[in-house]
């Protein structure tokens, strides 16, 4: 049973479809990845997902809810949190008002997600009043994911969480996201980097031209000689 | 063809608005709307190659007319000759030193492998020395100068010289101006470039004003020569005087018609050669290079075309086209008055012009500055018109109907306003929109 | 002694016009920025907005003065700006329902959106001129001087006299308050960080559900009151013309851009260089020296750097030059596409 299901989308722009009949989903206090070669149409599903782009047929379903129609914001409230691949942060607004940001949609008190964002990413913690543009790469995709965390969302969905970081720095920000997870947030990403993101999935789908071509455990993809050869490389 | 029907019908619905104030109002207005349609005319074909064509926003088109104006003295005034003994020479070697150091410092920007705040140092106190030499070596001089006969010359005076020749070197002046400005602010955002420009052409007007050794300043050059006759030598002409019998019109009024159309021939003329070379340029390979930049400017860089030059070539020309008509605009005045260049009314306004008539078509440009100057001229009367219908009613005692009619004639602005918020709204391509090639 | 004189006059004739006229500049460049941050264009038509926001003060202020109503010593106008604050509001609302709206729904291009504000200026300049003429209008009540040149030199016993006109005071408070107000407002508040959040980054903004038209609803009051505040107090320290107010727009845009257009603190710096460098090129340094200068070394001549006629052309010097050396400004602003 899945938390967070996309069921069946097909999706695009204009009149050609990017996704056919694509169905993606993870469950609680897991973590999936979306892998795929390039135009496979893995961040089109997130966006899809998200509410960024219209979906023609299909559905999708947040805690057996069917939330197809609502707005992006309205997600939001609903319980998903969004990190674009891209212009993620607030670059002019201090570490902190890119975080309050997040909360912005809520009306309660934040202090104790603040706190929980702070203890999961403390150099955060430590650079709260500087510019979020100012920091390096990895920190802001830090400031990135803890936007999306303040609202205490049930999915957190990353779209290239390690896009333009190093090695180390993925591999810090992958722990990170395990973290996440076992805290009890389900997280669905979108990976380039397919290896390492698989390593540390409970569930993989493996897109390709808009179609699901495998699915399976993280273990079990790594370990089909086909993905192996057409995916990862070798 | 359906296009061509277009223009024409436009053409023609121009010229019967203008054969209605000549009918209703006087045939001499009607000439000096006309006059100056054509003037507004190719100012807005200027703007439009540079804007419709290449998507520059040049907003200095004040400061390239009143290069063009000043060309006029350069060329048609007589020399003041003791201007020349009071040093006039020390003026321009002045100036001369100034420009030196300037170039010097960029020179230094340039070339040398200075530390960049060394090279800031360098810069500042090069164009600071160069600046206090220029006005140590000029300033008596100009004193000199201005204080020769105030009231009626103090000033250089110009070379003599028949005052169509002030033309094309108007055009020139603005060409060398605007390479200088081009080359410095093209670089720009668009609306950087737009504030650039006229910031610009402000302290081309700040100068003409003050520097009253060069223009008078604003005492103003009156009576600039003609390239046309005056109206008191035509009213002994013989045939003149045939004319005034035969269409029974005051002698004093044939005349100034004939000025008038005299005018509008070379006018018309020079406004169909401008056009004419456009429309080449723009079929040409050249043309169409423009636009493949204007519409992608990165694939365009990509393609290895130098947009850089390319800008500036199509900014020189635009803006000496806007020099011409400034030149032509001063001739037909007789006068140059520094103080009449306001931006409203010279790059705002044209700009309106280019806009409705449909950016990036010469016809459109033209029927534009038809248009819009009609308007701008017209809207006045049609104001105190409109404002007297709707107030008739209310006795001519009454305090807001005579502040009403006081202030009639402002409702210009806003007309204009509308017009240009209208369209873009609604034609954003204008009366004749661009035509694909 | 000397020195003391030559301060005095320093700060006479350069520093409180410097600080007055800087504060005016400092205000319309803010607004400037911040349509230009969070709306995203070169609004050409701040200057009117400034003339309108000051002729609803003018005839506010005569109704006021009509019915006895007089704020002391102090300019009437003062008691007024709450008023003509809302009219200005109302204006620009409504010159975004009906013209600007459309634009940011169709996303259109910023030069576009410039060309737009264009004809918003022409209507707008026809429209004040339309209801309150072109010709100058004098609406400066109450006492002239709040310390008189008579007076200073009487106080002190030195040659140079001080004047701070009550307009000048009134001007250096109001702005400091309503700057203060508006870092207030921009750095503490949820709803000021939202604006900022907006102007950064408007997708990511959306997502965190900040509401657009509400951030733009709050953008043209706060660009309303500074325009209004702006206007009307240069108008009580100048004079009011419609005409006046076209040409004050390349200044403020000199000041916005020389601080980094889309920096608050940029633009009232920006407002400060401008205002300053006018008056100290086109300052008179003559008696400024023969104060700290033996007389025998005093110099022929006024001592001026650039004639006063070249005064607002200051401006446009600096504002070309920044341009062109570092366009970002002296704060780093933002760069919309």
């Amino acid at each position: 049973m899945y938390l967070l299901h996309g069921e069946n989308i097909t999706c695009g722009y204009d009149t050609v479809d990017i996704l056919s009949e694509c169905s993606v989903g993870v469950r609680k206090g897991e973590i999936a990845s979306i892998v795929g070669p390039n135009g496979a149409g893995k961040s089109t599903a997130m966006k899809s997902i998200f509410g960024l782009l219209k979906i023609r047929l299909g559905k999708i379903l947040l805690d057996n809810e069917d939330i197809t129609n609502l707005l992006p914001q309205e997600r939001v409230l609903k319980g998903m949190g969004y990190v674009p691949q891209t212009n993620n942060i607030f670059p002019t607004l201090s570490v902190q008002e890119n975080l309050e940001m997040g909360a912005f949609i809520q009306h309660e008190d934040f202090s104790d997600i603040l706190d929980y964002v702070y203890d999961l990413f403390p150099v955060l913690r430590e650079k709260r009043n500087q510019q979020a543009g100012e920091l390096s790469g990895g920190q802001r995709q830090q400031v990135a994911v803890g936007r999306a965390l303040m609202t205490k969302p049930k999915v957190l969905m990353l779209d290239e969480p390690s896009a333009g970081v190093s090695p180390i720095v993925m591999e810090s920000l992958f722990q990170k996201i395990i973290e996440i997870a076992q805290q009890g947030t389900a997280v669905l990403m979108v990976e380039q980097n397919a290896k390492q993101a698989l390593e540390i999935s409970d569930l993989g789908f493996v897109l390709n031209q808009g179609k699901n071509l495998y699915t399976g455990t993280g273990k079990a993809l790594l370990s089909n000689k086909e993905v192996i050869q057409s995916f990862l490389g070798g | 063809m359906q296009d061509k029907q277009h223009i024409i019908l436009l053409f023609l619905s121009m010229f019967i608005l203008i054969a209605f104030v000549g009918f209703f109002q006087s045939w001499n207005l009607a000439l000096t709307i006309f006059n100056l349609c054509i003037i507004s005319s190719i100012m807005s074909l200027g703007i439009n190659i540079q804007w419709g064509n290449a998507g520059i926003v040049n907003f200095g088109v004040m400061g390239f007319a009143a290069l063009g104006g000043l060309a006029n003295i350069i060329v048609s005034m007589p020399p003041t000759a003791k201007a020349w003994d009071a040093g006039a020479i020390y003026i321009l070697i002045g100036i001369i030193i100034f420009i030196l150091s300037i170039i010097f410092s960029i020179l230094v920007w340039l070339k040398s492998g200075l530390s960049k705040k060394k090279k800031y140092i360098i810069n500042f106190l090069l164009i600071i020395l160069g600046y206090f030499l220029m006005r140590y070596i000029i300033d008596s001089p100009i004193k000199a100068i201005e204080s020769i006969e105030p009231a009626k010359t103090g000033y250089l005076g110009g070379l003599d010289l028949p005052v169509i020749i002030s033309w094309p070197i108007g055009g020139l002046l603005a060409a060398l101006i605007a390479y200088v400005i081009g080359k410095i602010s093209l670089g720009l955002r668009s609306d950087y470039l737009a504030i650039a420009t006229l910031g610009i052409s402000e302290i081309i007007i700040y100068i003409l004003k003050n520097e009253d050794w060069l223009s008078r300043g604003v005492k103003n050059v009156n009576g600039l020569p003609r390239p046309v006759p005056y109206e008191i030598e035509l009213q002994s002409e013989p045939w003149v005087l045939e004319l005034t019998k035969f269409f029974n019109i005051p002698v004093s009024e044939i005349s100034s018609i004939l000025v008038k159309l005299s005018y509008s021939c070379i006018f018309l003329l020079i406004l169909i050669g401008i056009l004419l070379l456009l429309e080449i340029a723009q079929k040409s390979p050249w043309g169409r290079m423009m636009r493949a930049i204007r519409d992608n400017e990165v694939s365009a860089n990509a393609m290895g075309k130098d947009i850089k030059t390319r800008h500036l070539q199509v900014f020189v020309i635009g803006s000496s086209i806007i020099g011409i008509a400034g030149a032509m605009l001063t001739t037909l005045d007789g006068q140059f008055t520094p103080v009449t260049y306001q931006p409203l009314r010279f790059t705002f306004l044209i700009w309106i012009m280019v806009i409705i008539g449909g950016s990036g078509n010469n016809f459109g440009s033209i029927i534009g500055g038809f248009l819009i100057w009609f308007f701008w001229v017209q809207s006045e009367p049609l104001g105190l018109w409109f404002i007297s219908q709707i107030t008739t009613h209310i006795s001519d005692t009454n305090i807001i109907k005579g502040h009403l009619l006081e202030n009639a004639a402002h409702i210009k602005l806003m007309f204009m306003g509308m017009i240009l918020l209208i369209t873009l709204r609604f034609a954003p391509k204008g009366l004749i929109p661009e035509v694909k090639r | 002694m000397e020195f003391l004189n030559s301060f005095i006059l320093i700060t006479n004739y350069i520093i409180i016009p410097g600080l007055t006229y800087g504060s005016q500049l400092a205000l319309g460049a803010l607004g400037i920025t911040i349509v230009y941050t969070v709306l995203r264009f070169s609004n050409f038509a701040h200057g009117e907005l400034m003339s309108f926001g000051t002729m609803s003060t003018i005839l506010l202020t005569w109704i006021f003065i009509d019915s006895n109503i007089k704020f002391g010593t102090f300019p009437t106008a003062i008691i007024v700006l709450p008023f003509s604050i809302i009219f200005t509001i109302i204006y620009c609302l409504l010159v975004d329902k009906f013209v600007f709206k459309f634009y940011r729904q169709q996303k259109s291009k910023s030069v576009i959106v410039l060309i737009v504000s264009i004809g918003v200026m022409f209507f707008t300049g026809g429209l004040i001129r339309f209801i309150i003429g072109p010709g100058d209008k004098n609406f400066m009540d109450g006492e002239r001087f709040i310390l008189k040149a008579k007076d200073f030199k009487m106080l002190t016993g030195l040659d140079e006299g001080l004047t701070i006109k009550s307009t000048q005071f009134v001007t250096i408070i109001l702005t400091i308050l309503l700057v203060i107000l508006l870092f207030w407002f921009l750095n503490k508040t949820k709803t000021g960080k939202s604006m900022r959040a907006y102007s950064d980054n408007q997708e990511l903004a959306l997502l965190s559900g900040i509401n657009p038209e509400r951030i733009v609803l709050i953008t043209w009051i706060i660009t309303g009151t500074l325009a209004c505040v702006a206007g009307t107090l240069y108008g009580l320290d100048k004079s009011y013309k419609p005409f006046t107010y076209l040409h004050l727009v390349l200044p403020i845009f000199a000041a916005a851009i020389v601080g980094g257009v889309g920096n608050p603190i940029g633009a009232i710096i920006g407002g400060f260089v401008i205002s300053f460098s006018e008056l100290l090129i086109t300052f008179a340094y003559k008696k400024f020296f023969f104060y700290i200068l033996p007389n025998n070394f005093l110099p022929d001549g006024l001592l001026q750097i650039l004639s006063t006629d070249y005064k607002i052309a200051v401006s446009f010097i600096i504002l070309v030059l920044v341009l062109l050396i570092k366009p970002t400004g002296i704060y780093k602003g933002k760069i919309i596409k």
